[in-house]
């Protein structure tokens, strides 16, 4: 008999073990869930929840009164610490994480691959890619964010390194040139970098055949060469990132920048993120597009310095818009010739 | 080694704004920057309730994690103070602090914030002379063994400043007097008894007349 209840609650046991567990589990979570709740409650009966609730959000209703001129915080500023968490935790590591890691993937390429070499020697001719105004605009804003990505790198890295290094005194004026310097000419760059973006507008237009760009990597190892227009896929992708992303950088920086317009603290504790974190991927990608730029392609930062490529420079990186403009080609000899003179009236139609 | 803080008993707070009266002229504070404001939750409403609110001197202060100069630091008293001369008014202080605290004088064009200011517990700033000193931060009266003048004027000793452990303990005297059931912020008897509408008892009044002048 005794035999037979032993098998009986044999199987009862583990039942009962899963019970307890489970009710340990939901007994728990209701703990976690009532707790709050439960201290809003009985900590102040005067006070309704409804309170307490407006007080964590931040809001103010129409029974709050703050002795303070103009204050429109409440008691406690709950957002404060969401911020805090976001960019002392997030934003600042993987900031150094991902332009860490590209120049670490820059190097890489360029000792394993290495550059990109014209396929066939120089002719001589040369054709007009960048006009005058688009050089100028190009190299203003190029400086101007180098100094931007400098002195915001400094406001947000600064301390860890400059401070210990330099002493009190040197650290106090070269923040606060980093603070001025980026705060006055933020909105310049932005200006300048609306201004420029609309006058490559046309030339970064997607084109079907930048899919196929993309599809084969646009040609960045080995011999191939994928066709493209004036500006292949890469370009035009820099272009979108910087009309997108920059554009949000800047609207965001707008935004700290002139605190007089009566927007409140959580406002510019979301712009200084979106700040942040795209300004640290448009630095990231800059190194890119500095690599490609320099010493990534042959023949390439010619275009950007003097105006001029190269045919063969031309041929093996914008086919496309060599067959369009192959017959506007000028010979290097008169090129310099008329620049001796002054003759050479800038922009040729067809560019930039 | 002394841990100071800021404790307000929003019990006994009558909303008169001595306390930011007092810091204004104790510390000769800026025009436009009130480093003490007091806040009323529901206003006109029976449940009514004012607490006087300062940068409160946290432990893990929000404002020093996130300054870009690292211009904040702790005493050896607790008490949050920072270096004007590194200031540069870029205001994540004032994003960060859950109090509000962080104020910035606006003199500059397009709104630019100048020097940081907010209250030092009454303990000055860092600076080369005395004059210096207060002209930059204001009252140096913890130098002189006194504690912030906002405590010290406070008409009802509610705003308490001094040693957490003694703010503690003299607020733990003031709960068991008024015969809180589970802590200074709720069941007071004479506050349920207005709550429920049974009028107010003067008796329970006087009880906490009583304990204000016992306790200090």
């Amino acid at each position: 008999m005794s035999h037979f209840i032993d098998r009986q609650s044999l199987w009862r046991l583990p039942l009962l073990a899963l019970l307890l567990v489970v009710g340990l589990v939901l007994s728990q979570s209701v703990m976690a869930q009532a707790d709050p709740e439960r201290e809003a409650a009985t900590a102040v009966p005067a006070l309704d929840a409804d309170t307490w609730r407006q007080v964590r959000s931040g809001e103010t209703g129409p029974n709050f009164r703050d002795s303070r001129a103009g204050s429109d915080y409440n008691l406690v500023n709950a957002s404060g610490e969401t911020w805090r968490q976001l960019r002392n935790r997030w934003v600042s590591p993987f900031g150094l994480i991902v332009i860490g890691s590209m120049l670490v993937v820059i190097a890489l390429f360029y000792v394993i691959i290495g550059r990109k070499d014209l396929s066939a020697p120089r002719t001589g001719r040369k054709l007009l890619r960048w006009p005058l105004v688009v050089r100028s605009l190009h190299w203003t804003v190029a400086t101007l964010f180098i100094v931007l990505a400098l002195t915001g790198l400094n406001l947000l890295y600064g301390k860890f390194v400059f401070r210990s290094l330099f002493g009190d005194a040197f650290w106090a004026s070269m923040i606060s040139v980093s603070k001025v310097a980026h705060n006055y000419l933020g909105p310049l760059f932005g200006i300048l970098l609306v201004v420029l973006l609309l006058r490559l507008l046309k030339r970064n237009l997607p084109k079907r055949h930048d899919i196929t760009w993309f599809m084969k990597g646009g040609g960045l190892v080995g011999k191939q060469h994928v066709d493209a227009g004036f500006a292949n896929g890469g370009e035009k992708a820099w272009f979108w990132v910087l009309a997108t992303v920059g554009i949000l950088v800047i609207a965001s920086g707008v935004v700290m920048d002139f605190p007089n317009y009566g927007q409140g603290r959580d406002t510019m504790q979301w712009a200084n993120i979106l700040h942040a974190v795209g300004a640290l991927g448009l630095t990231a990608l800059a190194f890119g597009h500095i690599y490609i730029g320099t010493i990534g392609s042959e023949g390439s930062l010619e275009g950007m310095t003097t105006g001029y490529v190269d045919e063969t420079w031309a041929k093996d990186h914008h086919n496309l818009w060599y067959e369009e403009v192959k017959g506007e080609a000028v010979d290097e000899q008169t090129l310099a010739d008329e620049a001796a003179e002054g003759t050479r009236s800038d922009p040729a139609p067809r560019s930039g | 080694m002394a841990q100071m803080k800021f404790m307000c008993d929003a019990e006994r707070c009558i909303e008169c704004n001595g306390c930011v009266t007092a810091c204004k002229n104790a510390n000769d504070v800026e025009w436009g920057v009130q480093r003490r404001r007091v806040v009323t939750l529901d206003d006109g409403e029976p449940g009514e309730v004012s607490i006087s609110v300062a940068c409160m001197h946290c432990d893990d202060a929000p404002c020093m994690a996130v300054c870009p100069t690292d211009c904040f630091y702790k005493t050896d008293d607790g008490i949050v103070l920072h270096d004007k001369d590194l200031c540069i008014g870029c205001g994540y202080c004032l994003y960060a602090c859950p109090f509000g605290a962080p104020q910035f004088p606006k003199q500059n064009a397009f709104g630019e914030r100048g020097k940081m200011d907010k209250c030092t517990y009454c303990a000055g700033g860092p600076a080369e002379t005395k004059e210096e000193e207060y002209q930059k931060y204001g009252a140096n009266r913890i130098a002189e063994g006194k504690l912030p003048l906002c405590a010290e004027m406070c008409s009802t000793k509610a705003l308490l400043a001094g040693d957490a452990q003694e703010v503690a303990d003299i607020f733990r005297q003031r709960v068991v007097r008024r015969g809180h059931r589970d802590g200074g912020w709720s069941g007071n008897q004479r506050r349920e008894r207005m709550r429920t509408g049974q009028g107010d008892d003067l008796s329970a009044a006087d009880s906490l007349a009583y304990d204000a002048a016992r306790q200090g």
